[in-house]
């Protein structure tokens, strides 16, 4: 049956037609769906968790894996950073069962961190990569990740990114799913207790292996070429090899090679292709991978080729390609005299109002943000972001996210300021979600090192950025099962706060109270501002606008509310938008904004 | 039959459902589609937009620049933004009612969308229609997606029959909306058929 999905999607169908047992990750922008995916197709012999951070992923995958299961770990690519640490000795050991890691990364980047490459991952880590171009493709290469991680006994990356995850298209799907039968776990403390003597040895027989796995991979189904032969040829991998394929058949017949495995590096395939080839045009996105293979290759091989690329600045070095700006470098490359096309915004346009991301109506958030704000009015503050929906608190007239660098960093630098300034007064924001991913060791820290600290834990029990998963604090989990929910104040006490105070931060009044209590006593404190997303639970009860209004604006200039705003110069609330939470009404002088749920 | 339709607004207006069914409805009359979707940080009330891509030889995910053949805007400024996208014999649905962001809002810009519109009709080559008020008309702004594909869809520029279109609606739709839905695709088509 053919079914209409997104690259994720597609990457999820795949991963279960490939029998897969044990499938963990977290989520991440653009990798979420694969779990999401996987849910919707529940069935006997299939473990699937959201894990409480994708280092704990990989590890409970690694044992299904070294049992003979099929195991899938999903996550994007800065998830990979904190899964590294298990992954670098994995690649070691090596698996008995299929494993794969999915780590999508992001070109742009659009809603990451970084624009790291999780093909240097899979080189640091000496494990085989593989690199889709489309959906399609990626239902039947994640099928085959599994094939070649058997084969070799070792981990394998998957890395598509986010055109591949977020793109849509039909894939012929199996009708039912069953997954692989495996011998179970035997114990073999040489293979599976990783010692010094144990790497040594392993090392030596990857180096040796991956010589092997390039020469399998040299006749690889999806490392191919077509056009030509020509001396002036184009190398490409990922989604750029698709804008290629989009312009050169209807121009020139110029050699289109693509690698979709650039780790170990096809060697031979690539000597082949490169036959008669005096100049190779590489066009990638984030780092110069393919590139700077082939300029090894040709080092090595004492070929005449010249390479271009990001490294000679004919493919810019940051940022996503796109149809267009792939277009433009080959007409450069080939000569072809550019077609008289006018840019992508004509230069007659009206100016556009700016439309930076912002917390939605009614975010719990931004009454969290505003209680602290104002609580703090006039004090010296140090106010520490992390990653998710609450990174947008950043946004004027908020203005409330100094620092923010990558998950679980706001509790731990919060504490680096709060040693080295008595005077001022440290915040941290974190979510619920991503304090239990990574929050929770560093109040342990701060407790055990004496900061003077003020945690302010978002718990809008949910995964809200990525789209709403699960997690420990909400009592349910991807098996469809209820389970206890594991307590964030609880969590606080066990560690040994003596102040931990949850209040609803829709509430102002007890909010800014709370604040003020915890900032003015020592050691490490917590506020748990509790109010679930309006993505998930709203009220019908809209706020209005009554005829006290004087127009001050206070409402739209301190609380920033996308449901409020102005019509021929009187404040009016969108009721489409508005959820009711009543944060302006608390904020307007004259009482004049009614309704709401507060 | 080849045709790239893009569709844009801002996060929350329901361009993904409206994509959705662009494509559905398209491979129910056989053909082979493509679609990339805004998803993430820029869905908060930022810029969005869907490309739908029909026909076999569409191998990029994005429409290149003035190759679309038809831009269904969900609000002024974002059709605007998206312009050169379309080609030169293409047409865009555009609906009149501005979303004011709150870098408006707070820089009292006064933005309300109007200077788009008037841009866009000296432009030529758009079929405009307040959609909010229609939609009030019609019980709730949620209907505006399916309104704006009914505009498309009655403009004849679709390439997908009405009824193909219609019958997917009533499947992708909730139960209880489905008859609010079909009136707005109905009322749609007769803005866009005039």
């Amino acid at each position: 049956m053919k079914e209409y999905v997104m690259g994720n999607g597609a990457i999820a169908l795949g991963a279960l037609k490939a029998g897969v047992n044990v499938v963990c990750g977290y989520p991440g922008t653009p990798s979420s769906e694969i779990i999401e995916t996987i849910a919707k197709y529940p069935h006997d012999g299939l473990h699937l968790e959201w894990s409480v951070n994708e280092k704990a992923a990989l590890e409970v995958a690694a044992a299904a894996a070294y049992s003979g299961a099929r195991a899938l770990v999903t996550m994007k690519q800065v998830g990979l950073n904190v899964a590294s640490d298990p992954l670098m000795s994995l690649a070691y050991v090596g698996v008995e069962g299929g494993m794969v890691v999915v780590s999508a990364d992001d070109p742009g980047p659009i809603s990451s961190q970084t624009e790291q490459d999780s093909r240097r991952f899979s080189e640091f880590a000496r494990i085989p990569v593989f690199d889709p171009v489309s959906p399609e493709e990626a239902y039947e290469m994640i099928q085959d990740a599994f094939e070649y991680s058997e084969k070799y006994k070792t981990p394998v990356i998957f890395r598509p990114t986010t055109r591949v995850d977020h793109g849509y298209a039909a894939i012929e799907a199996a009708d039912a799913y069953m997954p692989k039968s495996f011998e179970g776990f035997k114990k073999d403390p040489g293979r599976f207790v990783i010692f010094p003597r144990l790497s040594y040895k392993n090392h030596g027989m990857i180096e040796e292996r991956n010589v092997r796995i390039g020469e399998d991979l040299s006749s690889y189904r999806f490392n191919t070429s077509e056009g030509g032969p020509s001396e002036k040829a184009v190398l490409a991998g990922g989604i750029s090899y698709m804008y290629a394929k989009e312009f050169l058949p209807d121009h020139t017949d110029v050699q289109l090679i693509r690698i979709s495995t650039a780790y170990p590096f096809p060697e031979s395939f690539m000597l082949d292709k490169l036959k008669g080839v005096k100049e190779l045009l590489c066009l990638e996105e984030l780092s110069p991978y393919l590139e700077e293979q082939v300029l090894k290759l040709a080092g090595r091989c004492g070929l005449s080729v010249k390479v271009y690329g990001k490294l000679t600045g004919h493919v810019p070095a940051m940022g996503e390609n796109s149809a267009d700006s792939i277009k433009g470098i080959l007409e450069k490359y080939l000569g072809i005299k550019e077609e008289d096309v006018p840019s992508a915004v004509p230069e007659d346009i009206p100016p556009l109002p700016a439309r930076p991301p912002v917390l939605c109506a009614g975010c719990p958030h931004r009454a969290s943000f505003y209680a602290v704000k104002k609580a703090m009015e006039g004090k010296k503050t140090y106010y520490c972001g992390d990653i998710g929906c609450y990174t947008l608190g950043n946004a004027m007239p908020l203005d409330m996210v100094d620092t923010c660098l990558c998950m679980g960093a706001g509790v731990t630098m919060a504490q680096g300021f709060s040693h080295i300034d008595k005077e001022g007064k440290a915040f941290a924001f974190i979510g619920d979600s991503t304090f239990f991913a990574s929050g929770m060791t560093g109040v342990v820290n701060a407790v055990y090192n004496e900061a003077d600290i003020t945690v302010c834990i978002l718990d809008n029990s949910t995964t809200a950025m990525t789209g709403h998963q699960p997690h420990p604090g909400t009592g349910r989990n991807m098996m469809g099962h209820v389970t206890q929910k594991v307590s964030i104040p609880k969590i606080l006490e066990g560690i040994g706060l003596t102040k931990v105070i949850t209040v609803d931060p829709l509430d102002l009044k007890a909010s800014v109270a709370a604040v003020k209590e915890c900032a003015a006593s020592e050691g490490v404190k917590a506020i748990i501002f509790k109010s679930p997303c309006i993505a998930i639970e709203r009220s019908a009860k809209k706020c209005s606008v009554s005829d006290a209004c004087i127009n001050c604006k206070k409402c739209i200039r301190e609380t920033g509310c996308p449901a409020l705003s102005l019509s021929d110069g009187r404040v009016v609330i969108d009721t489409s938008l508005c959820t009711g939470c009543g944060l302006c009404a608390q904020v307007c002088p004259v009482s004049a904004i009614k309704g709401g749920t507060v | 039959m080849d045709k790239d339709i893009l569709i844009c607004g801002v996060g929350g207006q329901g361009t993904v459902l409206a994509s959705g069914i662009i494509a559905a409805a398209a491979m129910v009359e056989g053909n082979t589609v493509h679609s990339a979707e805004t998803i993430g940080m820029a869905q908060r009330g930022g810029p969005v937009t869907s490309h739908v891509r029909i026909g076999a030889k569409a191998f990029s995910p994005l429409i290149p620049f003035n190759k679309a053949d038809l831009i269904i805007g969900f609000e002024p400024s974002e059709v605007v933004r998206n312009i050169g996208y379309l080609s030169p014999d293409g047409i865009a649905v555009v609906n009149t009612a501005a979303v004011k962001p709150v870098t408006a809002s707070l820089s009292d810009s006064g933005y309300d969308g109007r200077e788009m519109t008037e841009y866009l009709r000296k432009r030529g080559g758009c079929i405009f229609a307040d959609g909010v008020r229609e939609c009030e008309n019609l019980g709730s702004v949620k209907f505006l997606n399916i309104l704006l594909l009914g505009i498309a869809a009655g403009s004849g520029r679709l390439g997908i029959q009405k009824e193909t279109m219609m019958s997917v609606i009533e499947k992708r739709v909730p139960e209880k909306f489905k008859e609010a839905n079909i009136k707005a695709f109905i009322k749609g088509c007769e803005i866009g058929g005039k």
